[in-house]
């Protein structure tokens, strides 16, 4: 369990970048989470909660979009999705696909500051 | 002065200082011609015996030298010193991986030209240390031929993090009736091409594969290879 310290992670950023715009403080984190970044959400989530008291974040809330694998399938020439996360064969034509396009995202991609 | 929207782009890495200061050390590992090598696997998969090995094979011909993350104890660094490789603990108190910045606080005082190979053992854990980049060149998951087959299946981010997967305790294979194929079709489904390699730090089965396949990989052989063309 490393949520919490991604938690943390993100909370740091989140006050450093309200702090660089002269926000007194943060209502919604906006995360962008691959299947491939080795965290959990419903963990995340609980963290975040924990990570945030005592913050210029506390009262936030941080919201998670999962993002799903993307690959490059050599035989298609295609970006594709994949079986599963089991079984990373491109989905339309079941040829197995190292090569990763998307899926490891672990990315704040926006903030709604307080005024 | 226009007021501050209320809802801002950020678009920022999570682990970005992670990630900045795993990419430092693998400029640092390149400019000194050290491959870096970790070692990730489940707790009790034979990390430290493989290493062991490992170190006690390549001293005689290379400078090694090896870092060991734990949670709590220097067991690891006082039997990795048997090799005669100079050898850190990192020991991470409650925290379940090793990140970046502690691989550098332990190489404070090295001199990484002094060396060819350096090893870094992960913590035993196969969900944590997949989100961290240490900068190493090379990271090898181990699993052991005890642990059953569908392993990668449960935990395909570590195995795809990878860049070569060891399958460790070959001896013990019959004994546990270890299926080798499914295990190998199961590596291939999460990690598509991934090198497998089987060995045995015990008997010492398999080893010299591993060891030709890092001595390959090294830097000076492949300078000497390009020149060689």
């Amino acid at each position: 369990m490393h949520e919490l310290s991604i938690a943390m992670s993100i909370v740091d950023l989140a006050c450093e970048e309200a702090e660089m715009r002269g926000a007194p403080g943060v209502d919604v984190v906006y995360l962008k989470l691959g299947p491939l970044s080795g965290v959990v959400k419903e963990a995340l989530l609980f963290s975040y909660e924990i990570a945030c008291q005592q913050t210029p974040l506390e009262g936030s809330k941080l919201l998670i979009e999962e993002v799903p694998i993307v690959v490059n399938c050599p035989v298609c020439r295609e970006r594709r999705s994949v079986q599963s996360i089991q079984s990373l064969c491109c989905a339309t034509c079941g040829t197995p696909t190292p090569e990763i396009l998307e899926g490891r995202e672990l990315m704040v991609t926006a903030m709604e500051l307080r005024q | 002065m226009n007021p501050e929207p209320r809802l801002v782009e950020v678009r920022k890495n999570v682990l970005k200082q992670n990630d900045v200061l795993a990419r430092a050390l693998r400029e640092r590992f390149r400019a000194a011609g050290v491959l870096a090598i970790s070692l990730v696997s489940s707790p009790g998969s034979g990390k430290t015996a493989f290493l062991e090995r490992t170190l006690t094979l390549l001293h005689t011909r290379y400078k090694v030298a090896a870092l060991v993350g734990d949670l709590a104890t220097e067991n690891d660094a006082a039997r990795l010193a048997r090799s005669q490789a100079p050898v850190k603990q990192i020991i991470t108190g409650t925290i379940c991986h090793l990140e970046a910045a502690m691989v550098q606080n332990a190489l404070e005082g090295w001199n990484l030209r002094d060396l060819d190979f350096l090893f870094i053992e992960n913590v035993g854990n196969l969900v944590c240390p997949s989100s961290y980049d240490l900068g190493e060149d090379l990271r090898c998951v181990l699993l052991s031929v005890t642990e059953g087959e569908d392993k990668p299946l449960k935990y395909p981010t570590i195995f795809n993090s990878a860049d070569v997967a060891i399958i460790t305790k070959s001896d013990l294979a019959a004994a546990v009736e270890f299926d080798e194929a499914l295990t190998r079709r199961n590596i291939q489904a999460v990690r598509p091409g991934i090198q497998v390699l089987k060995l045995s730090a015990k008997t010492g089965a398999g080893m010299s594969d591993f060891l030709e396949f890092l001595e390959r990989l090294h830097p000076r052989s492949r300078a000497a290879a390009a020149v060689g063309k």
